[in-house]
């Protein structure tokens, strides 16, 4: 039994242990070890493509929230903050949820480690999360009791919610963008390849995400900047995927293959659409169906950023799985290496 | 060597990294061929075929080391004119009966001399000195050649030193071997021309005045119907070669586990007593004087079997043993015929009743038929198990396979069954005897778990006990029960008894029972007491020898100071024989031990194997016995002509000189006589032990593949001490099977998929791995392939399978009587067996087709 | 500015350890691996690593399957129809891929007890009955022990957001039970597979977080060599003083080469590789991902601040993008 041929990585071994898909790529050879993963797919399950949307619709939201407060959008911001508040709380939740040992999720607080996506991202949250909180909880001043209202309380919390507010609309872009260095940052072919355009697309997708909430629970009076952030989201988007996988050369191949191929596919087709009809939304002579549409379009973009972040995300482990993303760009890059050194 | 004695496999690696070159002969290609430098697959069964070859291609071209063979071989020794060879008898030596399937020896003998067997053979004799001779003891003396010993020799053979004398040995062996030709090892064995003579000339340009050559070999050898006569074929190319007594030469017997060598040294046989003195056999008012008569006056060391049999007897019986009652000799048992294992399974079997004790050993799953042996311990009063794990041996009655198929009943066995936890090595203190007969000792690091408890502790405590019971008793056959030496200090919460007090009794004592240093201190008038003679001088100054651990860089090569190897710590045997007849080293890079005229002694880097101040011109007066009889130019000093034996006067029950048969399970018929078999086998054909037609005979098709039984490095023997275990189990989980690719796409097995093997005896199914390490040979035309089949598995354990065993015929070597596991034939399906009754049909279906019958493979197979 | 340095070879030294000993590591010599394993099985007894699995891979000898969290050491198994050196063999096949003829690879398990395959009737022809013209076909066994690299600059060590695996005073890398939350960030930083979330019975030893080769952390301490070198037969697993280690490698290699081993090279030695060197090397006889190791390793930490940049770039464009939004009419 002879265990490692040269093979197509396509074909022979891998197809005969029916794992993954005939690769639509022209097939390098390669060596294996049984066909088996030389560096391992992360342990993470559906908690962490999660979190990496919700990161970035809370991102986007504050970011919304606060603008929609300094050019009186009362609405808009209260939405936009609102939200903020749940995905980030659905994002802690995930991030706690994801560990092997939830009761130890403050030891990450006991250190500072710049090499560690982690960590700094672990920090960013909690710099982020409270201020995006506080922003969210002053828009109860509106419900408090009358007396209430003019005590200190009353008096102070829509400013410290505005103070909160902007504080968390500085942050919430690195909120949205760390997340894609958290994933670029690993062995994992697909995402390591990535790394110089996931950003453009995480920000991208967050734009899209935040802007299509805001369609969804805002008045089309003041809809209009969520329209925008929607639409340039939604295109920033899909221009950086398109710039990231023309640089991928073999490890884009899992962005297309399975279901995270799939999914990518149906993310775009969504992102598009949603930009449509958002855009469509904003055209007065729709006349009474622009309400509708924009909601619409709205799902759509959410629905395209949730569908972008778990595409990336099995793209990457279904990469890991496969020895030949490892093995042929490690290959690639030798051969370079060598040509540099001898170019006879 | 590398799978099954990893450990050992260090020192090869190292030869190897100092330029020796390794060439590994295996059917299959293992983890020593895959770091050999070269491997040669062969047609399991055929070795002698290869090495009789080898022998040849040394004789006809000169390539023996020929001042070595005329000076230390009897090849110039001239043999009777009764004696006739194979080359007369189509297959046959002279004194065949047909009858009884017997060789009578006497034609064998030299010429003008009268020999007897060797150790553990004499006694046999007995029967031709004395007029006492019962079939019975003929067969049980069989061939139980063990350990060093030679001839008894009256008067001097005559010799003829030019070896140009038609009937002197060397002559004889090169007529016999002519016709073992690279031609025929292409033919038989499946090795081409070309690979055979790289061999050749590789071994005879690494042996010689400058170079030697060692050999390694296990059971692969032994176990075959014809295995001691494979390890005399090496022996001879080794003496021929001048590979004997010399350092980087010699022949290892890789055993089979821990201290199997122990074993046979102060031994777990019937047939022999510590020290390889023979068991007395149960002839009419026969006393310890004619018990020795048998060596009256013999040469070399055997001479002296007075003194190791007293100072034996006086060690068990102490005063109670005295000059007046023979030293207790008649409390010895006798032997009343062949007490073998498999000769016990079959009256076990046949007779039924009667107790058995297991200890360390999982016959149900270990031995062949295993069936057989389940059945035996099916119809018996009482079974005593001693194991680490539960083993299929303890089970067997509950979930064993006969249950399955309906065979046994588990409410109709009457045996009652005992399993008693025993305790591992790391829980004891006690030695290992390695395969140099080098003594290590190893000290207790726990206490053992639960009712776990050692061997020692297990028969101590069991014979005190058994002791008490009989107190009193006036009954004579008490006596030598009640008159044993059984005081020995016990320690410990679980009164365990001192292992070093055993050591210090095998070592012996002198009359002020001071500790011996010396064998050669050993006397014969009841003064000296010693447990087992070759052992004497392991407790020397009453100092465990065995104990001793100074690393190999604090001391010389030889590394006398790391343990303590019998006889005399004497590292190499026959060493004598690493110089020349003068005494000087044959050569420098060779030296060993050599005489130094200035202080009249011998000398060199190990203890010398031979009487320090023997000189080498020294010539044996007339009528000198024992080592005064031998010359200071024999070197091997346990025979009594002090000569390697190219050819054996006595000693062997199937020929004096190796010739190659067909196992008893072949594909093919022997292309080298009309004798297909070796005559003198022993067969047991039984309902459940029914052998399958060989070579052209009808029938033979239907089992048309040869399968051979081995170890992996991963598990130990029969499973008991790695199935049970997690660390080891998950390295080899399943039983499985080996097969070439071609073997696979000619029956359509596949890869990890399901086969079941077959044969006359019972069919077992095996997950299937196909490699190429499993090559098919080309074989008299036609291509035979070879399954592989490690034996470890069993129903119990973590890792589990069916048990390689089964499938495995009874067929004995005459000489030990060990089973042939290493080359039998066998068919292989696709797909799993048959399960409960059905098993029974389909493999009486495989009988049918093949025409098997009580008689088939029995017959003394002439063509 | 990756945490780890890049100073190379002593890394223990750079991380402010007050005159540490110097940095060790192993030489696997995978040429004189025999596959005995008890490499393997010293390693969990010592480290009281839990049993993997039994499972009959048909991955040759094989049936450990890979370096994980529950097994530190693990042997490889290559049949390859390439010739050893000078070694001669004399396996007859005409070519044949053994896999192809078996059907193909894989771990699934078999068929049930109970699904019997029809066995047929044997033939009474005995098969093969002409002799096929076998040819000697080149072939050769490999085997190697492979184990955590310790590496130089250490992905896994960098990404830890808790610092439960830290570099210790022999220049290693260890994983610290009570500090790990399981976070599991470490396993698809790890360059060659390595280090592994420990999957099983939550309460057992160790589960749910990562595991991995400790270089024996505790019999370093006491002055032990690594149990998995110290069971070693053959010595092709070496454990020393990195550097001395580095010297042995170089003359092992030589020779080989010098004996026809052609295919004989080192891995993991060199200090200025994607990894720093590791801190423990091999002699392997082909290609590393014969063995299942990536042929050119890089530390993901390397590329972090380009990373970093990449990110803040897009947050500001994400900013600026969010104001831009707002610009122009206040409301419609």
């Amino acid at each position: 039994m002879t265990a490692t041929e040269t093979r197509t990585a396509g074909g022979g071994r891998r197809r005969r242990r029916g794992r993954g898909e005939r690769s639509m790529v022209p097939e390098a050879t390669f060596t294996s070890y049984y066909g088996r993963p030389i560096v391992k797919a992360s342990p993470w399950t559906a908690d962490i493509p999660a979190y990496l949307f919700l990161g970035g619709l809370a991102g986007g939201s504050s970011l919304l929230g606060a603008g929609a407060d300094l050019t009186g959008r009362p609405a808009l911001r209260r939405s936009a903050r609102l939200t903020a508040l749940g995905a980030i709380g659905g994002s802690f939740y995930a991030l706690v949820h994801d560990l092997g040992r939830p009761a130890r999720f403050h030891h990450m607080l006991r250190v500072a480690k710049v090499s560690s996506p982690m960590s700094v991202g672990t920090w960013i949250l909690t710099a982020y999360g409270p201020m995006a909180g506080l922003a969210a909880v002053s828009e109860a001043t509106g419900c408090l009791p009358r007396r209430w209202r003019d005590s200190l309380l009353g008096r102070w919390l829509p400013g410290a919610g505005r103070g909160a507010g902007l504080l968390a609309a500085g942050l919430g872009p690195a909120v949205a963008s760390y997340t894609a260095v958290l994933i670029a940052d690993t062995a994992t072919p697909t995402w390591h390849a990535a790394r110089r355009d996931l950003p453009f697309v995480f920000v991208g997708s967050a734009a899209a995400a935040a802007g299509g909430a805001g369609l969804m629970f805002s008045p089309t009076e003041e809809a209009a900047p969520a329209r925008r952030l929607a639409v340039v989201g939604a295109a920033a988007d899909l221009i950086a995927s398109r710039t990231m996988e023309s640089g991928m050369g073999v490890t884009a191949e899992p962005l297309h293959t399975g279901r995270p191929g799939k999914l990518l596919m149906t993310a775009k087709a969504l992102t598009g659409l949603g930009a449509a009809l958002a855009a469509l939304g904003g055209v007065p002579a729709v006349g009474q169906r622009r309400r509708g549409l924009s909601a619409a379009g709205g799902g759509c973009l959410l629905a395209g950023s949730v569908c972008t972040r778990f595409g990336l995300f099995g793209a990457g482990q279904q990469s890991a799985e496969d020895p030949r993303y490892t093995v042929v760009p490690q290959r690639e890059r030798l051969e370079g290496r060598d040509q540099a050194h001898n170019p006879a | 060597m590398a799978e099954c004695h990893p450990v050992g496999f260090q020192w090869v690696m190292e030869a190897k990294a100092k330029g020796a070159k390794v060439i590994h002969v295996d059917p299959r290609f293992t983890r020593t061929s895959a770091v050999a430098d070269l491997h040669v697959p062969l047609r399991a069964g055929s070795d002698i075929a290869f090495l009789g070859a080898l022998v040849n291609h040394v004789l006809s071209e000169g390539k023996e080391f020929r001042d070595y063979v005329v000076a230390y071989t009897n090849a110039a020794t001239l043999v009777s004119e009764d004696f006739r060879d194979t080359e007369d008898l189509d297959g046959l030596f002279s004194g065949y009966d047909p009858e009884k399937k017997l060789y009578d020896p006497s034609s064998w003998q030299y010429e003008g001399s009268e020999a007897a067997a060797a150790a553990g053979h004499r006694d046999a004799q007995y029967s031709e000195r004395t007029d006492d001779s019962s079939e019975g003891q003929k067969r049980a003396a069989g061939g139980q050649s063990h350990g060093s010993g030679g001839p008894s020799v009256n008067g001097d053979p005559e010799r003829d030193e030019t070896l140009q004398h038609p009937r002197c040995v060397f002559q004889i062996l090169k007529r016999h071997f002519a016709r073992y030709t690279p031609e025929l090892v292409e033919e038989v064995c499946g090795i081409p021309r070309e690979l055979f003579t790289e061999v050749a000339e590789a071994l005879t340009a690494n042996s010689g005045r400058e170079r030697t050559t060692a050999f390694v070999y296990a059971v692969g050898w032994t176990h075959h119907t014809v295995g001691v006569q494979y390890i005399r074929t090496a022996a001879i190319l080794q003496a021929l070669l001048g590979n004997i007594g010399r350092p980087g030469g010699g022949i290892m017997a890789l055993r089979g586990h821990a201290s199997i060598q122990g074993s046979t040294d102060i031994p777990t046989l019937f047939n022999i007593l510590p020290g390889y003195i023979p068991m007395p056999h149960a002839h009419q008012h026969e006393d310890l004087a004619s018990f020795v008569e048998a060596d009256a006056g013999t040469k070399g060391y055997w001479g002296n079997m007075p003194a190791y049999t007293v100072s034996l007897l006086k060690s068990w019986w102490g005063d109670k043993a005295t000059v007046e009652n023979d030293y207790c000799f008649d409390y010895l048992p006798r032997l009343t015929g062949d007490h073998g294992t498999y000769n016990t399974v079959m009256r076990q079997i046949d007779e039924g009743g009667g107790g058995y004790f297991v200890v360390g050993e999982n016959p149900a799953v270990g031995s062949a038929n295993a069936k057989m042996q389940r059945k035996g311990m099916a119809n018996l009063d009482w079974l005593v198990v001693r194991d680490f794990s539960m083993i299929e041996s303890a089970t067997w009655w509950l979930d064993g396979p006969e249950i399955e198929t309906g065979e046994m009943r588990t409410e109709d066995i009457g045996t009652e069954v005992f399993f008693l936890p025993a305790a591992a090595h790391t829980e004891k203190n006690g030695s290992f005897t390695n395969t140099q007969r080098m003594l290590q000792w190893h000290h207790q690091a726990i206490e053992p778990a639960g009712d776990a408890r050692s061997e020692l502790w297990f028969y101590y405590h069991l014979g005190r006990i058994i002791r008490q019971k009989l107190a009193g008793s006036t009954d004579p056959r008490d006596r030598p029960l009640l008159d044993l030496t059984w005081e020995y200090p016990t320690e410990g919460s679980l009164a365990e008894p001192s292992a070093e007090a055993v050591l210090s009794e095998i070592n012996g004592r002198d009359a002020e029972g001071k500790p011996l240093s010396a064998y050669t201190a050993l006397k014969d008038d009841g003064s000296t007491s010693c447990g087992c003679w070759i052992y004497c001088g392991v407790y020397a100054d009453g100092v465990n020898q065995a104990d001793r651990r100074k690393p190999g860089q604090e001391q010389s090569w030889v590394a006398p100071e790391w343990g303590w190897a019998w006889p005399a710590n004497r590292r190499i045997l026959y060493n004598r024989a690493s110089a020349d007849p003068d005494g000087k080293p044959w050569s420098e890079r060779k030296a060993y031990v050599w005489w130094d005229e200035g202080q009249e002694k011998w000398t060199g880097h190990d203890v010398p194997d031979f009487q320090p101040t023997k000189r080498p011109d020294y010539s044996p007066p007339e009528g000198a016995t024992a080592e005064d009889a031998i010359a200071g130019t024999d070197p091997f000093i346990m025979q009594s002509d002090g000569k390697a034996w190219l050819f054996a006067p006595a000693g062997l029950t199937d020929g004096p000189m190796p010739a190659h048969y067909e196992p008893e399970e072949s594909p093919f018929e022997n292309a080298f006589y009309g004798q297909q078999s070796n005559p003198a086998r022993q067969t047991l054909s039984r309902p459940d032990n029914r052998y399958h037609p060989s070579g052209d005979q009808p029938g033979s098709a239907v089992f048309p593949y040869v399968f051979t039984t081995y170890r992996l490095t991963e598990h130990h023997t029969a499973g008991g001490m790695s199935r049970f275990q997690s660390y080891l189990s998950e390295l080899q989980p399943e039983f499985f099977c080996e097969i070439s690719p071609e073997l696979a796409a000619e029956r359509g097995l596949e890869h990890l998929g399901w086969a079941t093997i077959v044969t006359a005896r019972t069919a077992i199914e095996a997950r299937v791995l196909v490699t190429e390490r499993m090559t098919p040979l080309t074989v008299r035309g036609r291509t035979v392939h070879q399954i592989g089949l490690p034996y470890h598995w069993g129903p119990n354990g973590l890792s589990t399978g069916d048990a390689a065993n089964e499938l495995v015929s009874i067929a004995l070597d005459p000489n030990v009587h060990i089973q042939e596991t290493k080359a039998a034939t066998c068919d292989i399906q696709p797909g799993r067996r048959p399960r409960g009754p059905e098993l029974l049909e389909y493999v009486a279906g495989y009988r049918r087709r093949a025409g098997i019958g009580e008689l088939t493979g029995t017959e003394a197979n002439r063509r | 500015m990756t945490a780890t340095t890049r100073t190379g070879s002593a890394p223990a030294a750079d991380l402010g350890y007050d005159q540490p000993p110097p940095r060790k590591g192993f030489f696997t010599d995978t040429s004189i691996c025999i596959g005995c394993k008890a490499c393997e099985v010293a390693c969990k007894e010592w480290n009281m690593v839990p049993e993997d699995g039994l499972v009959l891979s048909g991955m040759s000898y094989d049936n450990t399957q890979g370096l994980g969290a529950s097994t530190w050491r693990h042997v490889a198994f290559i049949e390859q129809p390439k010739s050893l050196g000078t070694q001669e063999t004399d396996l007859q096949h005409e070519g044949v891929d053994a896999l192809a003829l078996a059907g193909g690879l894989t771990t699934s398990p078999p068929p049930s007890t109970r699904a019997q395959v029809d066995l047929g009737m044997p033939g009474t022809v005995l098969p093969g009955a002409e002799a096929a013209v076998g040819t000697a076909t080149p072939f050769r066994w490999l085997m190697e022990s492979d184990v955590c690299k310790h590496c130089t600059h250490a992905a896994c060590l960098d990404v830890c957001p808790t610092g439960a695996l830290f570099r210790t005073e022999f220049g290693t890398v260890v994983v610290q039970d009570d500090v790990c939350n399981g976070c599991g960030y470490c396993v698809p930083a790890c360059p060659y597979g390595v280090i592994e979330k420990r999957e099983g019975p939550s309460g057992n030893d160790a589960v749910g977080l990562a595991q991995k080769c400790t270089l024996c952390y505790d019999r370093l301490k006491g002055d032990l060599e690594p149990a998995c070198a110290k069971a070693c037969p053959t010595k092709s697993i070496q454990f020393g003083d990195l550097d001395d280690l580095r010297e042995r490698a170089q003359v092992r290699v030589d020779q080989l080469v010098a004996a026809g081993e052609t295919g004989a090279r080192l891995y993991g030695h060199d200090p200025d590789d994607g990894v720093g060197g590791t801190g423990a090397m091999f002699l392997l006889l082909d290609e590393p991902e014969v063995y299942g190791l990536p042929p050119d390793p890089v530390v993901t930490t390397r590329d972090l601040p380009g990373m970093w940049r990449r990110a803040a770039l897009a947050a500001v464009t994400m900013l600026a993008g969010g104001i831009a939004v707002f610009a122009g009419r206040s409301s419609q």
